[in-house]
C-alpha cells in the first residue's frame, strides 16, 4: 500500500496503577484514505489507545507522529489542532440546542458567530458525505442515529482528517449501521483516515481495509481485511481457537410460567416507557428480547421484578406446585388460609383442606402449621399468583423464585464496595430469626461460585469493584442461579465480557432452561439472540412489535421490527409535509 | 533532527492513580502528615506568640493533654463525650444520610434530662429518676433525628439543611425553657441537686466506661447485624436496596432514630455525669467536631476511639499554648493539623509524575 501515512504510533505504553498495563509498546500505522478497524475483546486496551490519540489520556512512554512529524497531544484541543477527532460511545450534546448550535459550540475560529452561515456549512458537509440531517432540529427531537450524525459532523466541522469512532454500531439497527458505513466509505474516498473500534467481526469484514488486533494491551498484528477470515481474527483476538456455535437443545415440557397482559408504564417525567405489552414467558425455554438500547427492555424486566408502579396491566405467575406440598414461605400462614379458601389445597389422601376438621370446627393455627411442616397438605393445581403491585420483598414472601440479573451490575445487582461474601447474601441475608447476619453460608456459596465459574479473584473478601467485568458478571449470575429460580431474567448479561466468559454465561442460561426454568434474555448482539433463544420478542419504543421463532428467523427480520414504529411515524410525518 | 517548540512538550506534572498501597506505607504517610502539621503549627506559634520556642511548643502541647493526672482524666472525659456523639452520627453517615444535626439532637437530649430532674427531682428515688432521665433523653434525641428522616422520605427534603436548621430550633427551645425556669437569675440554671450519676473510682470513670461499651455495641450493630448490613446497602446504592427488597425509607427512618437516640444518650451523660445543668452551648460544637472524627475514622467505631482521642489531644494541648493569647488559637492549630491529615489522603490514592527529562533530552539532541 503506497498511500501516505496519516498517523503513526511508536512504542506507546500506558499503565493504570502498578499492575494494570492497558497498552504495552503498541506500534500502529494509519494511512490516508483508509478505514482501519481496531479489533479486540473488552479490556484489551483498544479504547485506551484511541483515548491517547484523542488527547484524553497521556501515554507513559512512546511517541505519536501525525503526517510524519512528532507531536504531543495533551488534550482533546491539541488533538483537534492535529486534525484528530473522536466520536465517543456516549454522546456529549446539549439537548435544547439545535444540531448546528451543538456543532459550532466551542469552535473559536476568529469569525463572528453567524448561525445562518453555520447552518449552511453544516448542510454542505452533510451533503458532501451523504448524511441526512436538518441543522435546525433540536437534539431532544432526534433519534439515536441522528445524534450520532451530529457528533460526526461536529468532528468534521472542526476539520478533522483522522476520525475515531468508538463502537458506533452499538446503538444502531443493522439498517442504520449500513447507512453509516456508506457515509464512512465516502469519507475514505475523500482521503480521510477512519479508525473504528469494534468487536463485531462481521462489521470488520464489511467495512475495513485493514484490521489491527489487540490482545491484553499488546498489538498482535495488522492484517489486510481481504486476506483474512472471521475465524482467523477470532483466533488472533482470543489467542486460541474458539468453538463459535452456541449449544441450543430443543425445549422440553414447555408450559406457561409468566403471563403478562396489557402492561403500561409511564415514567416520573410522563414519558410512556411501556405501552400495552402482552406476552408469555414459558418454562423450559429461553425468550430473547431484542430492541435498540433504551426501548423499554430495562423497564419491562424491572416492572416484573416489582420495581415500578404500573399504570395498567397484569402479571400472573404460575407456580409449578400441582400435587406438591405447600411449604411455609416467610410469614405465610395467612396465605395458606387464603389458598384453603380458594379450594387450592388438599390432603395427601385426596380430602380437601379447608382449615376445618371433619366436624366443621376450625383447626388451630398450631395444628395447621404442624400439618404444613409435615408436608401433609398439597396443592390441587398450580398456584396462580398475581405479581402486580407487589414489592420485591412481597414477591419473595409469596414463594416466587424470581431471579434477576440487571443491566447495571455494580449499581443494582451488586454493591461495588462490599466484598464477595457480603454480595452473596444480598438476596438471602434476611433468613432466620436472628438479628445477626450469618456469613457462613454466603461464604460457602462465594467459594462454590468462585470455584465452579472460574472467577479470577485473590479471595472472597475482596470488594467486587476491584474485579474485572467478566468476573463480576459471573458472581452476579452465579448468585441468581444459586437461588434455584423458576424465572431467570437477564439484561445484557454478556455486555463487556470476553468471548470465553460470554460462552460460559450462554451455557449457564441454557442449563437453566433444561432444568425447566423460564429464561428471559435481553440481548444486543442479534447473532447471539438468533443462536441462543427459542423465541425472540422484539420491542420498539415500549411496544412489542413481534414475536419470532428463534430457529426460523433472520437478523434482517428482527432489525426491521426493531424500528417498526419509528419508520411508521416517519412515513406519517412525511406524508403530512407533502 | 527534530525541533521541539515549547508547546509540544510533555506536561510538567501529571497525576497518576495508584493501584493500592501496603497498609504500613499508608500509615507511614499519615504519621508523616501529622508530624508535618505539628511542625508547621510550631513554626507558626514561634512566629506569632511571644515566649514560645520550638521545644516549649512541643512540651506544652503534650503537657496540656498528659501533664497531670487531672489533665489525663480531662482528656479521657472530653474524648469520651466526643466519641459518644461521633458514634451517634456514624450509622447515618454510613447510610450517606448527611446528618449534621448531632449538636441539636444532643442538646435536646440534655434538655429532656434536665427537665425530668428539674420537675421530678426529690420526688422519686435516684435510680428511678436516672432511668426516667435516660429514657426522656433517648426519646427526645430520637424524635429530633427522626423528623428530618420522615421529611426526607415523604417529600425528599435535603437532610443536610434540615438537620442543620433543627440545631437552631433546639437552641431556641433551650433558651425558652431557661427563661421559664429561672427568670430572675439572668436565665442561668443553677446546678441541679438531683439526678447525678453515681461516682465510681473517679467522677469521669462511669462516663468513659459507658462510652467504651457503646463503642463495642455500635461496632457489632454496624458490622454483624442484619440492620447494620441494610444500612451499608442503602448507603452504597439505593437501587441495589430496592432491587433486593429493602425499603429505603424505612431503613433511613430507623437509622435516624438510632442516630438521634445515641445523641440523646450523650446529652443524658453530659447532664447526669458532668454539667448537672444546661445552657444553649452545653454541647459546645462537639456535634460538628464529631462529624470530622467519624470521617477521619472512615466510619469505623473502633478507629474512632483513636481519632476522637487525637482530636481532643490537639484541642487540649493547643488550648494550653495559645488560649491566653486568643481563644481561637487552638482552633487554628487543630485546623492546620487536620488539613494535613485530609490532604495526605490524596498522596495515598494518587502519585505525581514529573516530566521525564532524560528521555526527552536524549531525543532532542
Amino acid at each position: 500500500m503506497n498511500k501516505p501515512i496519516a498517523l503513526e504510533l511508536k512504542q506507546i505504553t500506558k499503565r493504570f496503577g502498578t499492575k494494570v498495563v492497558a497498552n504495552k509498546q503498541v506500534d500502529l500505522t494509519v494511512y490516508r484514505g483508509e478505514i482501519l478497524a481496531i479489533l479486540g475483546e473488552n479490556g484489551c486496551g483498544k479504547t485506551t489507545l484511541m483515548n491517547i490519540i484523542a488527547g484524553i489520556y497521556y501515554p507513559d512512554s512512546g511517541s505519536v507522529f501525525v503526517g510524519g512529524k512528532e507531536v504531543v497531544i495533551r488534550s482533546p484541543k491539541d488533538a483537534f489542532a492535529q486534525g484528530i477527532g473522536m466520536i465517543h460511545q456516549h454522546f456529549k450534546l446539549v439537548d435544547v440546542f439545535t444540531a448546528a448550535e451543538n456543532i459550532v459550540l466551542g469552535v473559536n475560529d476568529g469569525h463572528k458567530y453567524n448561525i445562518k452561515e453555520v447552518n449552511k456549512r453544516v448542510s454542505e458537509i452533510a451533503d458532501k458525505y451523504g448524511f441526512r440531517i436538518d441543522p435546525k432540529k433540536k437534539i431532544y427531537e432526534m433519534s439515536v442515529s441522528e445524534k450520532q450524525t451530529v457528533e460526526i459532523l461536529k468532528v468534521l466541522y472542526r476539520g478533522a482528517d483522522i476520525l475515531i469512532l468508538d463502537e458506533p454500531s452499538a446503538v444502531l439497527t443493522p439498517q442504520e449501521t449500513e447507512k453509516l458505513f456508506d457515509v464512512l466509505r465516502r469519507m475514505r474516498r475523500d482521503g480521510k483516515s477512519i479508525l473504528i473500534i469494534t468487536h463485531k467481526l462481521h462489521e470488520v469484514m464489511a467495512i475495513s481495509d485493514r484490521v489491527a488486533v489487540l490482545r491484553k494491551g499488546e498489538h498482535i498484528a495488522t492484517v489486510e481485511t481481504a486476506q483474512t477470515s472471521p475465524a482467523q481474527l477470532t483466533e488472533m483476538m482470543v489467542g486460541k481457537k474458539i468453538e463459535m456455535d452456541i449449544y441450543r437443545p430443543m425445549p422440553e415440557n414447555v408450559r406457561d410460567r409468566l403471563v403478562i397482559k396489557n402492561l403500561s408504564l409511564t415514567s416520573a417525567e410522563g414519558i410512556k416507557m411501556l405501552d400495552d405489552v402482552t406476552f408469555t414467558a414459558k418454562a423450559g425455554e429461553i425468550l430473547g428480547i431484542a430492541g435498540i438500547a433504551g426501548s423499554g427492555q430495562k423497564e419491562l424486566l424491572e416492572s416484573i421484578a416489582g420495581l415500578h408502579h404500573l399504570q395498567s396491566g397484569s402479571i400472573t405467575y404460575y407456580n409449578p406446585k400441582k400435587d406438591k406440598p405447600i411449604t411455609f414461605y416467610h410469614k405465610s400462614f395467612e396465605r395458606v388460609m387464603e389458598l384453603a379458601g380458594q379450594g387450592m389445597l388438599r390432603y395427601a389422601d385426596g380430602r380437601a383442606f379447608t382449615g376445618k376438621d371433619e366436624n366443621g370446627k376450625p383447626l388451630s393455627k398450631k395444628t395447621i402449621c404442624a400439618q404444613v411442616e409435615a408436608g401433609e397438605i398439597l396443592f390441587v393445581e398450580d398456584e396462580v399468583i398475581n405479581l402486580r403491585e407487589k414489592t420485591p420483598l412481597q414477591i419473595r414472601e409469596l414463594g416466587v423464585r424470581l431471579s434477576f440479573v440487571p443491566e447495571d451490575r455494580l449499581g443494582m445487582g451488586l454493591v461495588g464496595n462490599m466484598d464477595i461474601v457480603d454480595n452473596m447474601m444480598l438476596r438471602s441475608y434476611r433468613r432466620g430469626a436472628s438479628v445477626f447476619v450469618d456469613r457462613k453460608k454466603p461464604g460457602d456459596l462465594a467459594r462454590t461460585i468462585v470455584h465452579d465459574l472460574e472467577v479470577v479473584t485473590p479471595g472472597t473478601h475482596i470488594p467486587v469493584r476491584r474485579l474485572s467485568g467478566g468476573n463480576v458478571q459471573k458472581l452476579l449470575v452465579g448468585r441468581e442461579i444459586a437461588a434455584a429460580p423458576t424465572v431467570l431474567m437477564a439484561a445484557y448479561p454478556v455486555r463487556g465480557l470476553d468471548i470465553n466468559s460470554s460462552y460460559t454465561i450462554y451455557n449457564l442460561l441454557t442449563e437453566q432452561k433444561q432444568k425447566g426454568v423460564s429464561v428471559i434474555f435481553v440481548g444486543e448482539d442479534l447473532d447471539v439472540l438468533v443462536g441462543l433463544c427459542d423465541r425472540i420478542m422484539v420491542i420498539c419504543g415500549g411496544r412489542i412489535t413481534g414475536v419470532l421463532d428463534g430457529r426460523n428467523t433472520t437478523k434482517e427480520e428482527i432489525g426491521l421490527l426493531m424500528t417498526k414504529t419509528q419508520t411508521e411515524q416517519k412515513e406519517g410525518t412525511e406524508s403530512e409535509n407533502a | 533532527m527534530k525541533t521541539h517548540d515549547k508547546s509540544a512538550r510533555e506536561p510538567l506534572l501529571r497525576i497518576v492513580k495508584r493501584e493500592s498501597m501496603p497498609i504500613w506505607k499508608s500509615m507511614l504517610i499519615r504519621v508523616i502528615a501529622v508530624l508535618a502539621g505539628i511542625l508547621i503549627c510550631a513554626l507558626l506559634s514561634v512566629l506569632v506568640l511571644d515566649n514560645v520556642d520550638f521545644l516549649k511548643f512541643i512540651k506544652t502541647l503534650f503537657s496540656g493533654a498528659f501533664g497531670t493526672e487531672r489533665n489525663i482524666w480531662k482528656l479521657g472525659k472530653n474524648a469520651a463525650v466526643l466519641l459518644c456523639i461521633s458514634l451517634a452520627v456514624t450509622p447515618a453517615f454510613r447510610m450517606k444520610f448527611w446528618n449534621i444535626g448531632a449538636e441539636g439532637q444532643t442538646l435536646i437530649g440534655a434538655l429532656a434530662s434536665v427537665a425530668v430532674a428539674y420537675y421530678l427531682g426529690g420526688k422519686l428515688p435516684t435510680p428511678v429518676l436516672l432511668a426516667l432521665m435516660l429514657l426522656a433523653s433517648v426519646l427526645a434525641g430520637a424524635i429530633w433525628g427522626g423528623i428530618p428522616a420522615i421529611f426526607k422520605a415523604k417529600w425528599k427534603t435535603n437532610e443536610t439543611l434540615f438537620t442543620l436548621m433543627m440545631n437552631y430550633v433546639a437552641t431556641g427551645i433551650v433558651a425558652y425553657c431557661l427563661a421559664i425556669w429561672c427568670p430572675s437569675n439572668g436565665s442561668v440554671l443553677p446546678r441541679l441537686a438531683y439526678g447525678h450519676l453515681p461516682v465510681i473510682i473517679h467522677e469521669y470513670f462511669l462516663l468513659i466506661a459507658v462510652t467504651l461499651i457503646l463503642t463495642a455495641v455500635v461496632f457489632v450493630y454496624l458490622y454483624y447485624t442484619k440492620q447494620g448490613y441494610e444500612i451499608s446497602v442503602v448507603g452504597e446504592s439505593e437501587n441495589t436496596a430496592r432491587y433486593v427488597g429493602i425499603s429505603v425509607g424505612k431503613v433511613v427512618f430507623r437509622t435516624m432514630l438510632v442516630s438521634g437516640a445515641i445523641c440523646g444518650l450523650a446529652g443524658f451523660l453530659i447532664v447526669g455525669a458532668l454539667d448537672h445543668s444546661i445552657t444553649t452551648t452545653s454541647v459546645g460544637g462537639m456535634g460538628f467536631t464529631a462529624i470530622m472524627v467519624s470521617w477521619l475514622a472512615k466510619f469505623n467505631p473502633l478507629v474512632m476511639m483513636g481519632t476522637s482521642l487525637f482530636v481532643t489531644f490537639l484541642q487540649q494541648g493547643a488550648a494550653e499554648i495559645g488560649s491566653a493569647v486568643d481563644p481561637s488559637f487552638p482552633n487554628i492549630i487543630v485546623g492546620i493539623v487536620l488539613f494535613f491529615i485530609i490532604g495526605c489522603e490524596f498522596f495515598i490514592g494518587y502519585k505525581i509524575k514529573f516530566r521525564e527529562k532524560a528521555r526527552k533530552g536524549g531525543s532532542a539532541s
